[in-house]
């Protein structure tokens, strides 16, 4: 034990010493967090657009107005004439146009109708919809507003509620999903690193040539960044409770208990990474590659699961970080209890040891 | 002379190498084929529980009509709410939708009546967008209501003017996902594979103590850094190229510019890349540390970059940042080219961009290098 203690205080003395990539070890979640919470959002807003308004009456004019004064919009350009409608998109500058046909108020007075084309430049599928959706309801409420008031019979009236998250932040969403990918990123792909390090410039020989038992030499690498998860997951806590208003709505124990196993899986991930390669470089593509793209990617952080094809969908059933972002998104936001997501918890706690079982076996090999 | 023998040595460092060359090949494969499919913020198939007090005729035709129409599943009939809340504790739906009891008669006898919606939106954007849907389908369904009712000539009576909304979708007409990412992808490749390779690279042979050997050697800063740099040029054309082919075969995608521009720009964007790599090589001592400095850049820069959402959407202070990413600009130069076939004369801001990362970097670059410690 005492043995063991001396090792985990060497491998301590490693990561210190490196200044650089610890203050990029902690700085890390602090970054991902203020990106997530403050500047990834799906929301569109103060988007540029173009007009086209050859009739230029009053009509026409009330409703850039309307267009003009709501925050998704800013109209940056008005066209003089039809044939810039092919050129307006080509620079990129401009998402939307609001095309307005020729004598606009004379039309709409006379024959009780008229036309506004909304040409939307659809590179972007989701902001060309939310665009063309928030100007149709602007002029629509223009129309509305020309219509006399009359009551409309045979109405159903919705009342929504947004259980959760009634002002729609998008840092509920993210924060999990940040979590898990720190724990990951740390755990994982750090361990596995450091491991393959040693094999790499030849001082595993020395270590394992030392009277400690060479699972020993490996766990104790595990330890130091066992801490530096914990003081992660502190600092994303902390920082999603004061700085970005998400807060804790289940039992903070078992939210921690949940990261703990986590964390125990991505740990395992790692020692496994680092038995089968044998080179940093190839550590690192491994742990980048085969953990890292498919946890952002396929866990469900960022785009949702639901919408993926099948094949993805059953991959992603094999990724540890989705059934722990379920789990806190559960008990984090939702605040159900351990109850209702004991299911996924044992998924995580099965994969732990699955992962265990075989890195020790292929440890055990390659030293024999 | 010196450097044909370098690049000899680097194509057969990055040849032999069990993994590089596969990891040349396949990540754009993968890359193009799976990520596309994957990330994809659409909101569809919503998991809906039906909470129905009523068991009306009306109620039942509502419910029909709203799993019919393709957005909604309807996953659970709930007898009461508190038991539809817990289908989406349980993440069994996401919408719970309740019709009150004497829904029909209150339609029919007051002319109004109402319903409840709860939608989870731990997922805003899906919460928002779900429960919007669902009402402008229970819209719709009053507007039928209505019409039985109501003689049609009633309804249109009066001259209330009707402003007709004429939607149109320029370069995506089926808004697919996919054809926005493509292209941005390829430049998210392009910089793993040509950026930050030969950052790691260079740290390596310090790592090993093979700079020592190159820099006792007559071989100036110049001729090193070229003979680190080609190889990985040729790379990066090599990986463009199997990007075209894929987005081609896979998406059917073919660029609507010019793809002479698209490798100008590649040019000058990876020697950009390329030099940033080589600051980071310089600054670090081992490749861990190397390695994570890549990373905390590439994360910031790729969220920063407009690939996943809108860079105008961002807060002020975040889009001051983003003039400062190469990524940004040659991903907008991508989608441009490849989606709206804009040429060159439209390019000038992101030309001029890329030209200054590229001299500013490898400045930089040569600045930091120390030949001898």
């Amino acid at each position: 034990m005492k043995q063991f203690i001396t090792f985990v205080r060497k491998e301590f003395y490693h990561i210190f010493r490196d200044a650089r990539t610890m203050m990029i070890l902690l700085l890390m979640p602090i970054i991902q967090i203020i990106l997530f919470g403050f500047a990834i959002t799906t929301e569109v807003k103060n988007a540029k657009i173009a007009i086209y308004d050859p009739s230029k009456d009053i009509s026409t004019q009330r409703i850039i107005e309307r267009l003009q004064a709501s925050d998704y919009f800013e109209v940056t350009r008005y066209l003089s004439s039809s044939s810039e409608l092919n050129e307006v998109f080509k620079d990129g500058k401009v998402g939307l146009v609001v095309v307005f046909s020729d004598k606009f108020n004379e039309t709409l007075m006379h024959t009780g109708k008229a036309q506004i084309q909304l040409l939307a430049d659809a590179t972007d599928p989701n902001t060309a919809t939310t665009l063309t959706n928030y100007a149709s309801a602007i002029i629509g409420s223009y129309q509305r507003d020309l219509m006399s008031q009359t009551n409309i019979p045979f109405q159903i009236i919705p009342e929504t509620k947004l259980l959760y998250n009634p002002q729609m932040k998008g840092a509920y969403n993210f924060v999990p999903g940040v979590l898990g990918m720190i724990l990951m990123l740390i755990c994982a792909m750090m361990t596995s690193i450091s491991i393959v390090r040693e094999k790499e410039l030849g001082t595993m020989e020395i270590l394992l040539v030392s009277p400690m038992k060479p699972i020993y030499i490996i766990l104790a690498k595990a330890v130091p960044y066992f801490f530096i998860s914990c003081v992660n997951l502190a600092t994303v806590l902390l920082l999603s409770v004061f700085v970005l208003g998400v807060p804790i709505a289940g039992s903070l124990f078992w939210l921690i208990i949940v990261c703990l196993i986590f964390i125990v899986v991505s740990l395992s991930l790692g020692l496994l990474v680092s038995t089968i390669t044998d080179t940093q470089l190839a550590a690192m593509l491994v742990s980048g590659v085969v953990f890292l793209m498919p946890v952002m990617l396929l866990s469900g952080m960022m785009f949702p699961t639901e919408n993926m094809p099948i094949v993805l969908q059953w991959i992603s059933n094999i990724i540890p970080a989705k059934w722990f972002i379920i789990i806190v998104k559960d008990i984090m936001i939702k605040g159900v209890g351990i109850g209702s997501v004991w299911k996924e918890v044992l998924i995580l706690c099965a994969m732990a040891l699955v992962l265990i079982i075989v890195s020790l076996k292929k440890f055990k090999i390659r030293l024999e | 002379m010196m450097l044909k023998f370098l690049l000899e040595k680097e194509f057969k460092q990055i040849l032999r190498n069990s993994f590089l060359p596969r990891m040349i090949i396949g990540y754009p494969l993968m890359a193009i084929l799976v990520f596309p499919l994957a990330a994809n913020f659409e909101v569809k198939n919503i998991n809906l529980c039906v909470v129905d007090n009523d068991h009306s005729t009306y109620s039942r035709q509502l419910i029909q009509k709203i799993s019919s129409g393709g957005y909604f599943k309807l996953t659970e009939v709930a007898t009461d709410y508190n038991q539809g809340l817990k289908s989406i504790e349980t993440d069994k739906s996401d919408i719970v939708l309740e019709i009150p009891s004497h829904f029909e008669r209150d339609l029919v006898r007051n002319q109004n009546a109402k319903l409840m919606i709860a939608a989870n939106a731990v997922n805003g954007t899906k919460g928002g967008l779900g429960s919007a849907y669902l009402s402008s389908v229970v819209g719709d369904f009053s507007n039928q209501v209505r019409s039985q009712w109501i003689n049609p000539s009633q309804m249109t009576s009066g001259n209330s003017p009707i402003i007709e909304i004429v939607p149109q979708n320029k370069f995506n007409p089926h808004l697919s996902y996919s054809i926005f990412m493509v292209p941005a992808l390829m430049v998210m490749i392009l910089t793993m594979l040509c950026g930050f390779l030969p950052a790691l690279n260079i740290v390596g042979e310090k790592e090993s103590g093979t700079m020592e050997q190159i820099n006792v050697t007559p071989v100036t800063k110049g001729i090193f850094i070229l003979a680190k740099l080609i190889p990985y040029w040729i790379i990066g054309f090599i990986v463009l190229t199997i990007s075209f082919g894929v987005a081609y075969f896979a998406y059917g995608l073919i660029p609507a510019g010019n793809l002479g521009i698209i490798y100008l720009f590649a040019a000058i964007y990876i020697l950009g890349v390329s030099g940033f790599g080589l600051v980071i090589s310089n600054y670090s001592n081992t490749m861990q540390q190397a390695m994570f400095v890549v990373f905390f850049f590439m994360l910031i820069l790729i969220l920063l970059s407009g690939l996943f959402t809108p860079v105008e959407s961002m807060p002020q202070w975040a889009q001051l940042m983003t003039t400062i990413n190469p990524l940004k600009y040659f991903m907008q130069v991508m989608r441009l080219v490849y989606l709206k076939g804009s040429g060159i004369s439209e390019l000038g801001s992101q030309l001029i961009a890329l030209l200054s990362f590229a001299v500013v970097f490898n400045t930089l670059a040569i600045l930091s290098y120390k030949k001898s410690n």
